[in-house]
């Protein structure tokens, strides 16, 4: 594969339809798995939607089960606290966890992920 | 390529990188910043590496700066390089992968290399130093297939080395020169302290001994001392001193003696080129510690930025000995010396021992075994210079930071002055977090800029730094602690607005009172949620977006996100079928794990979330709150059914008592104990509520803890019968229930308000009649959470459903 098809692949998503939205509790998160990708899906009280991997990168505490207050999410296992739509975990700590858009289309919601390559 | 000038670190540790952070903060854009460092990573805190070594943390917990960082603010990072040569004509510098980059300025950080003897016999395998994550990384895998390690060097690094050592399951033997370890830092009482609490360790000391010969073919055997005696050793480990690493320096040309030679303004000998950090001589001294290095490279960063600075006039240091269970402190000048006279205090029944020298009326140094509390104070004085003429010479070692006025010591320190010296962050960064984020608690300072994360040994100045910042706004006392950083109220302040206001959920409280959060956070949800839960048993709805985890799923979660179950077995009494069905359970659910639990009952663990709810309808019994701020267990001895001693039926007790108040909230968990004679099998006198039979009673000991700070029991009061240890723990429990704090134990609940006050309360028949309508409206409505989720669709769905897509 040539350089610029494999950042094609890279760029390309799918969009997968995972749930509900009305079936979604606000307020908690929920585990979505696609495939091998494990994701935490929050449907915030402002009433957005947003998708982050589903492992803290402190060590790996998953995020679907955590306080979720505002646009952020405390860790279950250490208390980080993550910034849900852009990931980043807030200081005095440091990382950032992969985001996936989520989009909410005729009452389902939908994430996307990676495309597979052609 | 943009025009700013070029500044080149050589050198990515603690010193060279702190300069950079403090640069970055008066002067973020002047210049473009290349870094290299010879270790392949990221500037690391090198003073937490006994950390790694004793299996504490990974090497990733000790970065104090990511790659992202250094993204983040455009430093160029050559991780892994290590510069061979400086023109410094061209004004270049080259690594040994072949980089070559130009500066306008240059920095030297190059730290210090471990001196290593040089015994015949140094070059064998299995010989190495401690200074970096590879040593560390070494050592590590060196104990998984060696058994006896030897130390050379009773210093700080040494002694830390051992006990490193004692933890991955080696036995070791700590060389020293003279008769008495840390001599640098500890007068004869202290280090001989000091060496008998590290033999109870473990460690075994060879003292007065002169390495001679390392023995062994390819890998050392053994280590020969010139007294002729020898001792069995599969690795040794040198830890005699540093030495400023220098050899760049020599290349180009600088002044060294033996580190490089600095001014006031860490210049050398050479104009554009500076050394901070370990490998520079300032005065005369080379410093082996961070906080002087902080202190360098602050001065260092202003003259970079072009601000203003007072010069660098060196540092008084401090050592603190970072090896659990024991508390070690030395700073400035403690040896006795002419003209000096020194305070001794020594307590040989508490194995504390402190020693303050005193000159012209100033302290000079000091020395603390066993109790560290006075440090900071006094090292504070130390740096200022008080004048303790007025004072009471015994004083000067009691507590008297109460007395001294808000602010202790701290008023008098420099914005520049280093607080935190583990993790670089000075009274001025501190001082202006606490007004810009409206902090008021040492918890919230060390999550928001770091002080006081690592050795904790500054949290004092901390909170003296709070109460000066503060003024009255601050009052050090637990009591008046804030919930958290969304609001300036206590729990106590909280529960009455509750109460008085009529409020009625988590929203309504934080709208009404004023939280600084849109939503709160992971400490002041779940309090709002237990105080309104516990002020209005019937008409509250538990939030459970509100709860921790744990409480929310009634699983406790495990590091791989999967879940154990423990069911209920009251009193820790079961039979065969309740066993064979727990043992069912666990083969048609594969659970990897089944123990016994300290809290005599059964733990399925590692179960997944998606089965949780099935398992328990399979297994059909109560949820034993394992994860709960509720009651936990109920642990009972066999009592006088068997047991040749027993006065009382212990059993019985128990099982009565965890029926009664199972599923009951509470501030922190409650653990119960019901002990058939004061033999006290069942330990109640470690437990929130501990129960004995004695000759025709029973006796209730209240506030004991066996977790973190081990607390006996008070006696709260002796009964009769039966019905009356219910009835006083019912009152017992509804007064903790109202007047805890969220989060504490009754271990420090009862310290807290005092026994008498509590023994008063549930003696009072008035008053103990009231605290048992009110628990009894409380029970009265708690249901059990695993059926709940059982036979509900919509809890099922919301809370335990995996989406498993494609
Ligand atoms: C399962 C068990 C260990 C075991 O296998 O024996 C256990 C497991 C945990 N204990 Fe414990 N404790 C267990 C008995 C104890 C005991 C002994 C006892 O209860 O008799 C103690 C000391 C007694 C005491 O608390 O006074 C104990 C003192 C602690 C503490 C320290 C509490 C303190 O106030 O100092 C914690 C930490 C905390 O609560 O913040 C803790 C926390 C924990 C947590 C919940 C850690 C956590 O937050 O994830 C552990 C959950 C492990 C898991 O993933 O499931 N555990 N823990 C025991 C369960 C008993 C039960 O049947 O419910
Ligand atoms: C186990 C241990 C425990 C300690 N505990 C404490 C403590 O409790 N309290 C305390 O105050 N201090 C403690 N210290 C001392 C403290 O860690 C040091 O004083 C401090 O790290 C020195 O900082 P530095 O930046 O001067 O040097 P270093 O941290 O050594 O940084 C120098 C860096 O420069 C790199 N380098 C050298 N030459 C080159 C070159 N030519 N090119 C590129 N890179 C180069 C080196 O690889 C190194 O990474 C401890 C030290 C150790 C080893
Ligand atoms: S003592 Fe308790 S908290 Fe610590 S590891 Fe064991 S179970 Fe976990
Ligand atoms: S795993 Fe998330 S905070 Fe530690």
């Amino acid at each position: 594969m040539n350089r610029s098809a494999e950042n094609l692949a890279e760029t390309e998503v799918r969009w997968v339809d995972v749930a509900s939205y009305d079936e979604l509790p606000a307020g908690t998160g929920k585990t979505v798995r696609i495939g091998a990708l494990e994701l935490a899906l929050f449907r915030l009280t402002s009433g957005k939607v947003h998708a982050v991997h589903n492992r803290c990168p402190h060590k790996d505490g998953v995020l679907a089960e955590g306080i979720v207050s505002g646009e952020f999410v405390f860790c279950p296992m250490h208390d980080r606290k993550i910034h849900v739509p852009s990931g980043e975990v807030q200081k005095p700590d440091d990382g950032c966890v992969r985001t996936y858009e989520a989009k909410v289309e005729n009452g389902r919601v939908h994430i996307a992920v990676p495309g597979e390559a052609h | 390529m943009t025009n700013k000038e070029k500044l080149v670190l050589i050198g990515n540790g603690m010193a060279g990188v702190g300069t950079i952070e403090h640069l970055l903060k008066l002067a973020p854009n002047k210049y473009d910043i290349t870094i290299f460092g010879a270790e392949p990573y990221p500037n690391y805190n090198r003073i937490l590496l006994s950390y790694v070594l004793a299996g504490d943390s990974q090497v990733e917990d000790i970065f104090l700066n990511t790659y992202e960082w250094y993204e983040q603010n455009h430093i160029t990072l050559h991780a892994g390089h290590k510069v061979t040569a400086v023109d410094t004509a061209a004004k270049t510098v080259t690594s040994d992968k072949g980089v070559t980059v130009p500066y306008d300025k240059l920095i030297l950080a190059t730290g210090s290399n471990p001196f290593m003897i040089p015994l015949s016999g140094a070059d064998k395998d299995g010989v190495m130093a401690y200074r970096t994550i590879a040593d560390c990384e070494r050592m590590i895998e060196a104990s998984k297939r060696y058994k006896k390690a030897v130390v050379i060097g009773g210093g700080l690094l040494g002694l830390e080395a051992a006990r490193g050592f004692l933890n991955l399951g080696m036995k070791v033997d700590v060389v020293h020169i003279v008769d008495t370890i840390m001599e640098r830092q500890l007068d004869r009482t202290a280090s001989k302290m000091l060496q008998e609490a590290l033999e109870a360790q473990g460690m075994n000391f060879l003292l007065e001994k002169q390495s001679a010969e390392i023995l062994g073919d390819k890998r050392v055997t053994g280590l020969k001392f010139k007294d002729g005696t020898k001792t069995d050793a599969d690795l040794i480990v040198m830890a005699v001193g540093i030495r400023p690493n220098v050899a760049l320096a020599q290349q180009i040309g600088l002044e060294t003696n033996p580190g490089i030679v600095v001014n006031d303004y860490l210049e050398t000998s050479i104009p554009g080129i500076y050394a901070v950090g370990e490998c520079a001589m300032h005065r005369g001294v080379a410093y082996g510690l961070v906080a002087p290095l902080y202190e360098q490279g602050a001065v260092l960063a202003k003259k970079l930025a072009g601000v203003e600075s007072a010069p660098y006039e060196g540092s008084v240091v401090y050592t603190k000995l970072k090896v659990s269970g024991v508390d070690v402190f030395s700073g400035g000048q403690f040896q006795d010396q002419e003209g000096t006279k020194a305070i001794r205090v020594h307590d040989e029944f508490s194995g504390i021992y402190k020693k303050v020298v005193i000159k012209d009326n100033k302290i000079i140094g000091a020395v603390l075994f066993g109790d560290t509390a006075d440090g900071t104070r006094l090292m504070q004085m130390i740096r200022s210079g008080t004048d303790v003429s007025g004072m009471e010479k015994t004083a000067i070692l009691r507590d008297s930071a109460a007395e001294a006025g808000a602010g202790g010591g701290a008023t008098d320190m420099s914005d520049d002055a280093i607080v935190c010296g583990c993790n670089g962050v000075s009274k001025g960064a501190i001082c202006s977090a606490i007004k810009e984020q409206g902090l008021t608690s040492a918890e919230e300072v060390k999550n928001c800029t770091g002080a006081s994360r690592s050795c904790g040994g500054c949290k004092p100045l901390v909170k003296d730094l709070l109460a000066l910042t503060l003024g009255d706004a601050f009052t050090g006392a637990p009591a008046k602690e804030t919930i958290c950083g969304c609001i300036d109220l206590s729990h106590g302040d909280v529960v009455a607005a509750i109460r008085e206001q009529g409020l009625t959920h988590v929203r309504e409280v934080m709208n009404v009172l004023g939280w600084k959060t849109d939503e709160g956070c992971s400490k002041c949800r779940p309090a709002l949620n237990y105080y309104l839960g516990m002020i209005n048993p019937i008409s509250y709805r538990d939030d459970r977006t509100s709860r921790f985890v744990n409480e929310r799923m009634h699983a406790n979660i495990q590091k791989d996100g999967t879940y154990s179950v423990v069911p209920r077995m009251y009193g820790g009494v079961t039979t065969p079928s309740e066993l064979k069905k727990i043992a069912e359970v666990a083969e048609k659910y594969q659970v990897p794990t089944v123990k016994l639990t300290g809290g005599q009952r059964i733990d399925l663990l590692g179960v997944k979330k998606e089965d949780l709810t099935a398992m328990w309808a399979d297994l059909d019994m109560p949820s034993g709150y394992a994860y709960g701020k509720a009651i936990r267990t109920v642990k009972t001895c066999v009592g006088e059914d068997y047991c040749r001693f027993g006065t009382g039926d212990s059993m019985g007790m128990g099982i009565a008592l965890e029926k009664r108040f199972e599923r009951l909230n509470t501030p922190a968990k409650v653990k119960m104990a019901v002990s058939g004679c004061p033999r006290n099998c069942a330990e109640s006198g470690i437990k929130d509520l501990g129960v004995v039979s004695v000759d025709g009673g029973w006796e209730l000991y209240a506030g004991g803890n066996g977790g973190v700070k081990v607390r006996a029991g008070d006696l709260l009061a002796t009964v009769k019968t039966e019905a009356e240890v219910i009835e006083y723990t019912e009152a017992y429990l509804q007064y903790y229930r109202e007047t805890g704090n969220y989060g504490e134990r009754t271990s420090e609940w009862v310290s807290r308000l005092g026994i008498e006050h509590i023994r008063e309360v549930v003696q009072d028949e008035a008053r103990r009649k009231e605290l048992r309508e009110r628990i009894d409206v409380a029970l009265s409505v708690t249901k059990d959470p695993w059926k709940e989720a059982i036979a509900s669709d919509a809890i099922k769905r919301d809370l335990y459903d995996v989406v498993e897509a494609n």
